[in-house]
């Protein structure tokens, strides 16, 4: 276990490394899933046909397919379009990946989500006057964000834990960097076992957090 | 543009990898389901020494990435010299065991939540006719609870099912050659990787899809629309009446 102390820094750069992907992919999946779940509410018929089968295809396929798609396919459609071989950053890779993802998901709850919302605020909204985009943004939105989060919780988690896939396009994140540790410790169980630590800290801390967000937007109700 | 001939001449080979993912989806399904039921029980029990280790469990696999699993399962144990030496080790040297071992125990936890929290659903009065009637605990349970929880489970596990499905491509990182495997294999050997993953994920697509309408199917016969509906007397008599 002394062996450690050199590589502790190495684990928690990754663990870093881990944290801003989940950051990264939440906001772009977030405004994916905004506007696909509009689309699937409000959307003429072919965006909600498109929407729709945005997310049946990414829920029927496993994640680690839809990284390598985007990132092998992006260094192919890259080369060929600039004519110099150009190789994607597994960061840039990943955060898209999983944000395309995280988007399909999150585009069922957010729909969800705004149908929870009483029809009578919407009624009312038009009756005040209010433009149909105000009307979305400032009456309905910020209603349907309280049936929205937990399922929006649940994804964030389970996009914290997603990074971990991002390792086999060889970005050094979490997974990664204990694979690289443990090369040098030859103390695999080890190496891992402390990944899997940090792993739990940062998923029961994102719970905790998510929680309280949870609790805060139910504030006033009952 | 996508190169037609190449996704024809991968399907093949493809298409015989889809036994490996079978088997791994089964087993692991198969391996989470044995553990599940006895993890579901402990944590719906009143004694803290059994509801505290299920939960604790529970709350752990979830919370860690199921590809660390894997390979704490695959690469960790090999670090010791009791597990090398052992009678175990062409056990725990295989790859297919360890993801069949690590995805298994993973399944286990997600399933136990999803039977446990059928098994709470299922009306007090059930439990008390089946003891009025005589029925020890373990009849109660297996012959009355459970039955109906696992019907009143199907939804959420059809869920676990597609995705227990899609998490066998795990497999492909510690060299098994499963779908997603032979498909990493063929991008080497054609450098169409458009084509190869495009083609893995439309016959991933296709058997997760129609397999949710199969589950679905099942589910419309076998789901219990209002449990509080069921008359506690009929289910017990008929319990005590199929076991003799």
């Amino acid at each position: 276990m002394t062996l450690f102390s050199g590589y502790t820094y190495q684990l928690f750069t990754g663990a870093l490394v881990s944290l801003s992907v989940t950051f990264f992919a939440l906001i772009f999946g977030s405004v994916l899933g905004l506007g696909l779940g509009a689309a699937k509410i409000y959307g003429p018929h072919p965006l909600r046909y498109i929407a729709e089968a945005y997310t049946a295809v990414v829920r029927g396929v496993p994640d680690l397919i839809v990284i390598y798609l985007i990132y092998f396919g992006s260094t192919v459609a890259l080369t060929k379009l600039t004519g110099a071989y150009v190789d994607v950053n597994g960061f840039t890779a990943g955060v898209f990946a999983l944000g395309l993802i995280f988007g399909a998901y999150a585009s069922d709850i957010i729909r969800a989500g705004i149908q929870q919302v009483a029809r009578g605020q919407k009624e009312a909204a038009d009756a005040l006057g209010l433009s149909k985009r105000i009307a979305f943004f400032h009456v309905i939105l910020p209603q349907a964000w309280r049936f929205a989060l937990p399922g929006f919780s649940n994804l964030t988690i389970i996009l914290l834990k997603q990074t971990s896939l991002i390792s086999v396009i060889g970005l050094e994140e979490l997974l990664r960097a204990s694979a690289v540790v443990s090369g040098s410790t030859r103390e695999p169980f080890y190496v891992y076992a402390i990944a899997a630590f940090m792993y739990l800290v940062m998923t029961t801390i994102a719970t905790v957090l998510l929680r309280w967000a949870q609790s805060r937007a139910n504030r006033g109700f009952a | 543009m996508l190169d037609v001939s190449i996704m024809a001449d991968v399907l093949p080979p493809m298409l015989k990898s889809l036994g490996m993912t079978g088997k791994l989806a089964i087993l692991i399904l198969i391996v989470g389901m044995l553990l599940a039921v006895p993890l579901a029980f402990a944590r719906n029990a009143t004694s803290t020494w059994l509801s505290l280790p299920a939960n604790g469990y529970i709350l752990i696999i979830r919370g860690i990435p199921a590809l660390l699993q894997v390979f704490l399962v695959y690469y960790g144990l090999a670090q010791f010299e009791i597990v090398r030496s052992s009678f175990l080790w062409p056990v725990f040297r295989d790859p297919f065991f360890c993801v069949i071992l690590a995805l298994g125990l993973n399944s286990a936890a997600y399933t136990a939540e999803i039977i446990s929290g059928a098994l709470r659903l299922i009306p007090k009065g059930l439990v008390e006719a089946a003891h009025s009637m005589g029925l020890s605990w373990f009849q109660t349970q297996f012959l009355v609870t459970l039955p109906l929880a696992m019907r009143a489970a199907l939804p959420a596990y059809e869920n676990e099912i597609i995705l227990t499905v899609k998490a066998t491509s795990l497999a492909s990182t510690i060299t098994l050659l499963d779908l997603t495997g032979v498909a990493r294999l063929e991008v080497t050997n054609t450098y169409a990787p458009y084509e190869v993953f495009l083609t893995a994920g439309t016959i991933y697509f296709c058997i997760t899809t129609t397999l949710s309408w199969a589950l679905r199917k099942l589910e419309r016969r076998l789901a219990i629309e209002n449990l509080k509906a069921v008359d506690p007397g009929i289910l017990a008599k008929a319990a005590v009446a199929a076991h003799g």
